[in-house]
């Protein structure tokens, strides 16, 4: 039952995977792309957790942690630059 | 049963995750592309966190805490994120599929302005003097125009 749930899970959320990056790429403006690397990182985190349920080990969410602490400082500084045209003044 | 419950969970937290991304593809405009992702892929990826957190505390001997500072620090800086995404976009003046609200009296008088400008000048009186009548410091103005 869990067994197959999860791969249920690992194709919708690659599908998000795929979707996001597809707006990564056409995006017409900047804050498109931001946004698409935002949902990007977050969906990279759901994936993390859901390999971690999957081989249970519980050895990913240290990075699941720093993908989501490093994707938001990513996330801040690019909209910084778009802002202010510079990131640290 | 627990394993339905956390079955439950995942296939929520996923269709979720999915449906913030289709959001991300399918909406017509920034500002409503940032409405689907901020919300839902939060949302998701805190049922699918809250699964895993319950599934690490019963199938092995400690309990597992982690999930849940992920869950607090995704919580705290999806708003803010999207805030500065939002700020950014106002800041470049992106194109909104949003019309500006009929009753403003700024909008309504810019708009007045415009038909004047453009020659047409069917509907401004109403307008007109109702802006007149509502905000007497603006009269002048529209008595010289």
């Amino acid at each position: 039952m869990l067994a197959v749930t999860i791969q249920i899970a690992f194709a919708l959320v690659t599908i998000a995977v795929i979707m996001s990056f597809f707006r990564l790429l056409r995006g017409p403006d900047m804050p498109d792309r931001i946004l698409a690397l935002d949902t990007l990182y977050i969906n990279t985190i759901a994936l993390l957790v859901l390999l971690g349920i999957y081989l249970g080990s519980a050895l990913f969410f240290e990075a699941a942690l720093l993908i989501a602490l490093m994707g938001f400082i990513g996330t801040v500084a690019l909209c910084k630059y778009l802002l202010r045209g510079d990131i640290i003044e | 049963m627990l394993e339905y419950f956390l079955s439950f969970l995942i296939l929520t937290g996923a269709l979720l995750t999915f449906i913030g991304s289709l959001g991300l593809v399918r909406l017509k405009d920034l500002y409503t592309r940032l409405h689907g992702p901020t919300k839902a892929t939060t949302l998701g990826v805190g049922c699918l966190l809250i699964a895993s957190s319950i599934y690490f505390s019963t199938y092995t001997e400690n309990i597992s805490l982690h999930e849940v500072l992920i869950t607090l620090f995704l919580f705290i800086t999806a708003p803010v994120s999207a805030h500065l995404l939002a700020k950014a976009a106002l800041h470049l003046n992106l194109h909104s599929i949003a019309k500006t609200p009929e009753n403003d009296i700024e909008a309504e008088s810019s708009a007045a302005d415009n038909t004047e400008l453009s020659g047409n000048t069917e509907n401004t009186g109403s307008g007109g003097s109702g802006t007149a009548q509502g905000n007497p410091q603006k009269a002048p103005d529209q008595i010289r125009q």
